[in-house]
């Protein structure tokens, strides 16, 4: 694999992101596929026994970027890749509204699916994020779920 | 030091961060947290579920017996619930 590549970016901002124009930008030339994670705000709470009306995600500036950064060099040593992009949005979003973005290109598709899906597995349980869930009458914080924890162990083979 | 405080541990102790001089006799995060805890409830109460409570210094991940010293950036938050 040629030194300059994998191309790495990182992101953590209020504003949307646009998935045909972040899914472009992990073309390169030595690229044959491309897997792409959107994660959105879902229209039920965390037990899906009530609606929520928005959502409030907070982070650790500094410290995010940093774990993020240490999930993708991880991802670096596994496989062969060209493009990792990982934008998280941050403040108020609303149901249906767009969370995250994970885009890894490679030169073969099974290293840009299992990439993906290692950096999202990592993500849940090491990038410093709470959300609060928010409907008319309160709002709760979200908490970790088990299910995440045990789905990081399929990578420490 | 700095000490920050993210999501439902910001909540209980009113504040997202805090300047303090490292008290003496305090080295390490559970002391610290001690310290903390004895300052007033609000503490105690952010405090309460220890085992829910994860630690950075400096910004990365760390443990309760690790050392503290008076130039850190220490930071208390619950699981992360991101993505």
């Amino acid at each position: 694999m040629n030194k300059k590549f994998p191309k790495v970016y990182i992101k953590i901002q209020y504003e949307d992101f646009d998935v045909s124009k972040e899914t472009q930008k992990l073309h390169h030339n030595l690229t044959g596929a491309i897997v792409n994670f959107v994660g959105l705000v879902r229209g039920h709470n965390e037990n899906d026994s009530e609606q929520i009306s928005s959502m409030t995600l907070e982070h650790y500036p500094g410290m995010t970027e940093a774990e993020i950064d240490k999930i993708v060099q991880k991802s670096i040593k596994k496989w062969d890749l060209t493009g990792i992009t990982v934008i998280h949005r941050v403040g108020k979003l609303f149901v249906s509204d767009q969370i995250v973005f994970v885009g890894v290109s490679s030169m073969h598709r099974q290293n840009a699916f299992d990439a993906c899906n290692f950096i999202m597995d990592w993500l849940k349980t090491k990038a410093p994020f709470w959300k609060v869930e928010e409907n008319n009458n309160h709002r709760s914080w979200v908490s970790s779920r088990q299910s995440d924890q045990e789905a990081t162990k399929k990578w420490e083979s | 030091m700095v000490i920050k405080y993210f999501s439902w541990i910001k909540e209980h102790i009113g504040k997202s961060e805090e300047r303090i001089e490292l008290p003496v006799n305090v080295s390490t995060i559970e002391e610290l947290m001690l310290y903390l805890e004895n300052l007033n409830d609000k503490y105690k109460l952010a405090f309460k579920k220890k085992d829910l409570i994860k630690i950075a210094i400096n910004k990365s991940y760390s443990s309760i017996d690790d050392k503290i010293n008076n130039n850190d950036e220490i930071a208390f938050f619950p699981p992360v619930t991101g993505g």
